[in-house]
């Protein structure tokens, strides 16, 4: 893109995105990775965040959409900051993954897909992760957390409230 | 971290490099890195192709294939540019191998793919890895880094007026794009639909060109390959099955991991004495040998050796070679249903037999397993399953269905169990979940 040109997003998200567009053959190549990493910046896939990737890509918006639409990690409305996604799939499920699952949904009073009040955490369970033999597992946005019991479930809550500097209990909470 | 573990029956070749600190160049360059692509670029390509050949090395990925008779298949002469793509999609449950290669040994992966670029005659490979792997990703994106700046990768890479590059590039979640042609649609920024074949991918492959995709397990295995010689890498599996290979055992085992054990390693010993026994001195229902979509075998059909034919032989196949125990309280419609679930959620939709089959399979199931089943559903289970079967663009079709098939005809007592309208026997006591 020009320097003129109007973006959404950080300079160095911008900077990324220029070179993943010019390191393809083929330009379109560039189009899935950019919109997981515009997603990870501005938090989903938003109208905003289709339109420039579509002019960044030199697509229009529609063939942007039809091909976000196949690929399950990419989403179309806001989740929460930190998305827990508990492995249900088998290897983990032989190993208490739906145990877990239920302590996450208690712990946070949401239900699949939900977000909590606060816009801290979203809860998902989601198919295998690659972490089969460490069942059962979970992934908290990127990161991985192995061999669980659903005892691990405050500590691991705990610690991501911690990063995202809102306390324990939230006000409104 | 994922944990490593070990076992004095392990042969350690892929996994040699593991919990070493490889990822780090210099370290890599220590144990004995870089050393088989100089090796390769002296020696051209008809000699990596014999090497190759002679190592009887089949893909990592699950189908099996001669990976030299694959690169072979390759035209010599192009005018499109030819391709080495290395499929780290890795999704297919019960598998977490790859996990581990990127982690702990990601130049592998690297100089494995220059080796296929030599073979081939490519000058770009690229290195695909499933969009939930984005800690490897980075892992593998810092280790292409170090590559270039040391001369590995470029332009001119060793020096030697040969050009190679490596693309680390992320998916964003999808099964589907673990078949090859899926995967180059993916790649190509297009929703991972598979492609028919032929034409096959070694003569029109991605952006039309000549292509080579091999599994990253199958990649990484190549620099070892050339370094200990093709003759002595065949040596160390079984007759016409190469090598070694990295077994994920998961499920109900003292000790679940990724173990590097030869080929034909003997499924039982794998089970009772690699990985400690079922948990809790509890007994061995099922096991299922090589990822989900791989029929189930029963505990009197485990005592085999783990290689493509011989798994093949008694009716299932070592796929990725994840290998997943059952104990004695699971309930195995249960199994069944969790398994069409993660095929119903991942198919593409794009063939009618597999986008219809696993979604009734999976209502059938659900509705089966909830205590509303009828008698018929049984068999109509099997017919849905077998009439998916060779119907479908790519394999995710039989995929689904063939492991529906075994559940039934193996455990159909315990689908009948399920019809006296009180739901599940294994509820309250025991499930899938059972700790």
């Amino acid at each position: 893109m020009s320097d003129e040109t109007m973006t959404i997003f950080s300079p160095h998200l911008a900077a990324r995105l220029d070179a993943l567009a010019a390191r393809y053959p083929v330009r379109r190549s560039a189009l899935v990775p950019m919109l997981l990493y515009a997603q990870d910046e501005i938090g989903y896939v938003s109208q905003a965040v289709i339109a420039e990737v579509a002019e960044r890509i030199g697509i229009t918006e529609l063939e942007v959409r039809n091909v976000a639409s196949y690929y399950s990690m990419l989403h179309f409305k806001p989740v929460g900051r930190y998305k827990v996604q508990v492995c249900t799939s088998i290897s983990c499920a032989l190993r208490g993954a739906d145990e877990l699952y239920e302590r996450f949904q208690k712990e946070l009073g949401i239900g699949a897909e939900d977000v909590t009040t606060d816009g801290i955490f979203s809860l998902e369970k989601v198919e295998c992760i690659g972490e089969c033999a460490w069942a059962p597992a979970i992934q908290v946005n990127y990161d991985f957390h192995e061999e669980l019991s659903p005892a691990h479930v405050p500590g691991i809550l705990a610690s991501y409230r911690g990063k995202s500097g809102v306390g324990e209990k939230t006000p409104h909470a | 971290m994922p944990r490593l573990v070990s076992h004095p029956d392990e042969v350690k070749i892929v996994s040699r490099r593991f919990g070493k600190g490889a990822a780090n160049i210099d370290r890599y360059l220590e144990l004995g890195g870089y050393e088989s692509a100089w090796k390769c670029l002296q020696q051209g390509p008809e000699w990596i192709i014999s090497e190759m050949k002679a190592s009887n090395l089949r893909g990592r990925g699950g189908a099996g294939f001669p990976t030299g008779l694959k690169w072979s298949f390759v035209p010599k002469q192009s005018a499109k540019p030819k391709y080495v793509l290395v499929n780290g999609d890795e999704s297919e449950p019960g598998t977490c191998k790859d996990h581990l290669i990127f982690q702990h040994d990601p130049h592998a992966v690297i100089e494995g793919t220059i080796i296929a670029g030599l073979a081939i005659g490519a000058k770009l490979g690229f290195i695909y890895l499933r969009g939930e792997y984005r800690g490897l990703l980075e892992i593998m994106e810092k280790a292409v880094a170090e590559a270039y700046a040391r001369g590995f990768l470029g332009k001119n890479i060793f020096k030697s007026n040969t050009e190679f590059q490596i693309i680390a590039h992320t998916g964003a979640g999808a099964y589907e794009v673990g078949e090859e042609s899926a995967l180059m649609e993916s790649l190509e920024g297009k929703r991972g639909i598979p492609r028919i074949k032929p034409p096959f991918p070694a003569v029109v492959g991605l952006y039309g060109g000549p292509t080579v995709i091999n599994n990253a397990e199958t990649i990484a295995t190549v620099p070892h390959i050339i370094a200990m010689g093709g003759a002595a890498f065949a040596a160390a599996g079984s007759p016409g099955n190469g090598g070694t290979r990295l077994f994920s055992i998961s499920g109900h085992v003292e000790r679940p991991g990724v173990y590097e054990l030869p080929m034909g390693y003997n499924l039982k010993k794998m089970i009772y004495e690699v990985a400690g026994g079922v948990r809790g001195g509890r007994s061995l229902k099922a096991v299922v040998p090589g990822g989900s979509s791989t029929p189930v075998l029963l505990p009197e059909e485990i005592d085999i050796g783990m290689d493509f034919d011989q798994v093949g032989k008694v009716g299932s196949m070592l796929g990725s070679a994840a290998v997943i125990v059952i104990d004695d309280r699971t309930c195995m419609v249960e199994f069944a249903l969790r398994t069409i679930s993660f095929y119903q959620h991942e198919s593409c939709g794009w063939c009618i037999p597999c986008r219809e089959g696993t979604d009734w399979l999976k209502k059938t199931l659900t509705r089966f397993h909830a205590g509303f089943g009828e008698a018929r559903d049984i068999d109509n289970i099997l017919y849905l399953a077998e009439n998916m079967m060779g119907r479908t663009f790519c394999p995710l079709g039989d995929a689904a269905a063939m492991p529906m098939v075994a559940f039934v005809k193996k455990f159909r007592g315990e689908f009948e169990e399920h019809l006296s309208g009180k739901g599940c026997p294994f509820a309250g006591h025991a499930e899938l979940a059972a700790v």
